[in-house]
């Protein structure tokens, strides 16, 4: 665990959950599997203290930011493991897609849909 | 995304910008279209699950819990026997079959809610955890330093009240029910309600004071 000492990052941060989209969406998918009874709310608790209990650093910045994108990438990291652990989606096949999206980002003029097909290597 | 332009121009592309995943936006894409491929999720569902957890479930609902434990004896009991079906019997239900607990705070002992391990947290009456409840300091320090902790949340209490913290499960969730304000006698539940904040029912703040305006 962390310095005793570390101040507690913005206690006036007010409503703010998600600072990107990709957290929302992995805040979705956790529940939403978890209702679709891919596995128990149980788990997933000890597929997230995992996660957030590895000796992963602490971040230095103090703003609620930095935490909230540690916090949301254990979230991640706990999520692509359990559907791992319950054969749902193969850690291999999602990283091939995942950097399918980025070549299929990286073939499309900003402010053009992203579409997967794009990013298919031929 | 503005891009080195240096590079750019190497490449002879100088206004040629395109789009950029970073790692985290591209391992949830990717997921989601395999799940959804899989037929394992419905993507529409997503976006009712966000707009539940971002706009219907808040700590309005813990709010009026409080406000009716204060006003009615018989709920306040109730709460205390079997807090999960009282607050189930609000309409308050929470998803993933967790218990709840209520821990009242008295002029002896004042009670504050943490998760040490990650963030379970009663998301049925307080919506989502912010962002400190999240976070390794506070979920470390809570139990170290609770009174510290308070100061830092501009709360002291009196030398002779006992800190109570209470570390959540995936279980067990906990609601804390902050004392009544003095001179509230005669108020509605609604104007009760108004009163209660979602850090007093964490513990990390008290009930407002409706004379001044400021914490009790």
């Amino acid at each position: 665990m962390s310095d005793a000492r570390l101040p507690i990052p913005g206690p006036d941060a007010g409503d703010l959950h998600f600072f990107a989209p990709w957290q929302a969406k992995a805040f979705a998918l956790t529940v939403h599997l978890h209702e679709k009874g891919a596995f128990s709310w149980t788990e997933w608790a000890e597929a997230l203290s995992e996660r957030i209990g590895s000796d992963r650093p602490a971040p230095d910045a103090q703003s609620p930011q930095a935490h909230a994108e540690a916090y949301w990438r254990d979230w991640l990291d706990a999520l692509l493991g359990l559907v791992q652990v319950k054969g749902l989606a193969e850690a291999a096949l999602i990283e091939e897609a995942a950097r399918t999206w980025q070549r299929a980002a990286e073939a499309t003029p900003h402010g053009t849909p992203i579409a997967y097909e794009a990013g298919l290597e031929h | 995304m503005p891009h080195d332009h240096s590079h750019d121009d190497l490449h002879g592309h100088p206004h040629d910008d395109h789009s950029h995943l970073d790692d985290e936006t591209a391992r949830v894409m990717a997921l989601e279209k395999l799940l959804a491929d899989k037929g394992l999720i419905d993507p529409g569902a997503l976006d009712v699950i966000l707009d539940t957890y971002e706009t219907r479930v808040g700590p309005r609902n813990g709010a009026r819990v409080v406000a009716r434990a204060w006003t009615d004896p018989d709920f306040a009991q109730a709460l205390r026997d079997d807090a999960t079906a009282a607050i189930h019997g609000m309409g308050f239900a929470g998803r993933q079959g967790e218990h709840l607990t209520a821990v009242f705070n008295t002029p002896q002992d004042h009670n504050m809610v943490v998760c040490t391990l990650c963030s379970c947290y009663p998301w049925s009456v307080l919506g989502l955890p912010p962002t400190w409840y999240k976070s390794a300091p506070y979920r470390a320090r809570a139990v170290s330093d609770p009174r510290g902790v308070l100061a830092e949340f501009g709360v002291t209490l009196p030398e002779g009240t006992a800190i109570r913290v209470w570390d959540s499960t995936a279980e067990m969730r906990y609601l804390v029910i902050p004392m009544r304000p003095e001179g509230t006698e005669g108020f509605s539940e609604d104007q009760l309600a108004d009163l209660v904040s979602r850090d007093s029912m964490i513990g990390t703040a008290l009930a407002t004071t409706p004379a001044t305006g400021e914490a009790a």
